[in-house]
């Protein structure tokens, strides 16, 4: 052992409170022991909470299930930069990047778009930093926190599912405060695009 | 055959009849007993309870019972298989024993009108059987614990069976003398002596034999301010440790049995029984003053009962040679000071209320007490540990 790791510390001992007559007769002691819990007794305070009938309060930076946000045109905001992926330290994000389909006007404006995007959410730590580094707030972590499932493939969620959770909480009215949602990115364009209306059938479920 | 059966079924079927009540209550009894116990814990910890089967949480007790019965047998390997089966049995046995002498309502006073309340009446040397049986009760923890062939368990058992050799002795100097004021052993009779004013019960004039009474009736029931046999922190669970399922629940029915035998025995010896002002008069009254003796009794029973429930969540365990302490130094001192005095009293011819101020001895008896703890705290410290206050500097880490 180094002197440099050698600490000197200061050690002060305690005193225990000496006991007079009336601890020594036990029944004042007991009568105050018996007070406080009739008190509580009565005081008719609970702290339980009554979880699946009454909904917790959930704060609104609390960072639960992901979900990949729309933009105004209904396709997913995501611009397939890798950001997310190349952060998380857990890495549950894997995203198959495409080129955007540029004969098709409801995509001219893009240059990628993520052919497949998913989340293993039973690997992911909820660390948030896949939102810290999108640079278009394309994903985020919504304050769902009741997550089950009954296989690990189940949870293993994909493009699909991560845009339905986007679609379930996002008139929920608890958007997580973190990002700006409906303002996209500078590395995103939607001008035009905003315009242009709904997708055409058969396209809203790639996004 | 059926002459005889037909000379004794007078006095049969109120025997039967009340062994029955018993046998029907007693697990009924016991079961909701850990109900309203679980109720009361969740109340003075600001919980809710269990609150999930049925209204209230009512069901509950039921369909734990259901569990309990319905789970896995578990024998481990390593026990003594007969003292293994042999000791939950004994000790709910001996539980139930003494409830056999004791008065659950009204007796009447002739034994034989109406029902009678009570298995075994007019039995002379009542009280004494209780407390010999109840001493027995220790008999089917140090089987059990015995039996475990662990040592935890061992240690339990030993720990009780020297609770309760201690707690026996105060718990029977401090009946002497009510029986000597009422004359007789007889539970029936003890209760006769309170009858009238509220000044006639026990507790107005021997409040120290009360304190006395209760506090190793409390040791006898391995509750938890003396429940060191079983207590979870250091023994995992104690004598109990290797039991489960339905065995496990002997064990758990015993103590609540034990439970119910003191409020029993304390509302009867000390608060009157089944008297209360306005009710005195001979028991042989009509169904509705039965009744009403009974409810009066059960509530008072049912007092105890919550006061033995708070007293849980109220007080710390003791450790072990404090609990040691409190019965030699402490009550057994007391019950002969309260004998003395009531030996004085009756011999002398005193009025009985005098008895009263032996209440002045727990305070003496807490001022030498409180001289002695100080110098006992400070001497093992002195020894080895350094002084309180003192700085101990230079300390490698």
């Amino acid at each position: 052992m180094s002197t440099e790791t050698k600490k000197v510390k200061t050690v002060k001992w305690g005193e225990e409170p000496k006991l007079g007559w009336k601890e020594a007769m036990y029944l004042p002691a007991i009568a105050s022991g018996l007070m406080t819990a009739l008190k509580h007794a009565f005081s008719g305070k609970t702290t339980t909470r009554q979880y699946p009938d009454v909904e917790p309060v959930i704060p609104a930076n609390y960072r639960g299930v992901h979900r990949l946000n729309r933009d105004e045109a209904g396709r997913v905001k995501c611009v397939a930069c890798y950001m997310c992926q190349t952060a998380c330290p857990a890495n549950c994000i894997e995203i198959i990047a495409a080129p955007a389909p540029k004969d098709d006007p409801h995509w001219k404006d893009r240059d990628k778009f993520p052919e497949t995007f998913t989340i293993d959410e039973l690997r992911c730590i909820y660390c948030g930093m896949c939102e810290e580094a999108c640079p278009v707030d394309a994903i985020e972590l919504t304050s769902v926190y009741d997550l089950t499932g009954m296989s690990r493939q189940e949870m293993i969620f994909d493009k699909e599912k991560l845009l339905s959770v986007f679609d379930e909480t996002v008139n929920s009215g608890r958007d997580p405060i973190r990002t700006n949602r409906g303002a996209l990115g500078p590395a995103s364009e939607e001008a035009s695009t905003a315009k242009q209306g709904p997708p055409p059938p058969g396209r809203g479920r790639h996004g | 055959m059926y002459d005889f059966l037909q000379q004794i079924w007078p006095t049969l079927w109120p025997t039967l009849a009340a062994i029955g009540v018993i046998l029907a209550f007693v697990p009924v009894l016991g079961l909701y007993m850990t109900f309203i116990e679980r109720k009361l814990a969740a109340y003075v910890q600001d919980r809710l309870g269990p609150n999930r089967v049925g209204p209230f949480g009512l069901f509950q007790a039921i369909a734990d019972a259901i569990k309990l019965f319905l789970k896995e047998q578990v024998i481990p390997d390593h026990v003594f298989k007969l003292l293994y089966f042999i000791a939950p049995t004994l000790s709910l046995m001996t539980a139930m024993f003494a409830l056999v002498v004791m008065p659950f309502g009204p007796v009447p006073t002739d034994y034989t009108s109406g029902f009678r309340y009570i298995v075994a009446p007019g039995i002379d040397i009542g009280i004494m059987m209780m407390i010999a049986i109840s001493s027995l009760s220790a008999y089917g923890i140090i089987l059990g614990g015995w039996a475990s062939n662990n040592k935890y368990s061992l240690y339990g058992a030993i720990r009780s069976c020297a609770q309760f050799i201690s707690y026996e002795i105060p718990l029977g100097l401090s009946i002497i003398g009510i029986v000597v004021a009422a004359g007789s052993l007889n539970i029936e009779q003890i209760v006769a002596a309170q009858s009238g004013d509220f000044w006639n019960w026990n507790i107005f004039w021997q409040p120290l034999a009360l304190i006395v009474f209760f506090t190793s009736a409390l040791a006898e029931t391995n509750r938890l301010p003396f429940d060191l046999p079983e207590c979870e922190q250091e023994l995992v669970g104690g004598f109990h440790t290797e039991y489960g399922g339905i065995k496990f629940v002997l064990f758990f029915l015993a103590e609540y049995t034990h439970v119910v035998t003191v409020s029993f025995l304390t509302a009867l010896l000390f608060f009157g029984g089944w008297h209360f002002p306005g009710l005195s008069g001979p028991v042989d009254a009509g169904l509705g003053g039965m009744l009403l003796r009974t409810f009066v009794l059960v509530a008072k029973v049912s007092m105890v009962v919550a006061f033995i429930m708070l007293l849980r969540w109220a007080l710390p365990r003791f450790r072990f040679d404090q609990l040691m302490g409190l019965a030699w130094k402490g009550l057994i001192p007391l019950g002969l000071v309260n004998l003395v005095c009531v030996a004085v009293v009756f011999t002398f011819d005193l009025p009985k209320h005098l008895l009263s101020f032996t209440a002045v001895f727990l305070f003496v008896a807490s001022l030498i007490s409180a001289r002695n703890l100080q110098s006992t705290i400070n001497m093992p410290r002195s020894a080895g540990r350094p002084k309180a206050g003192s700085i101990l500097s230079e300390v490698t880490v």
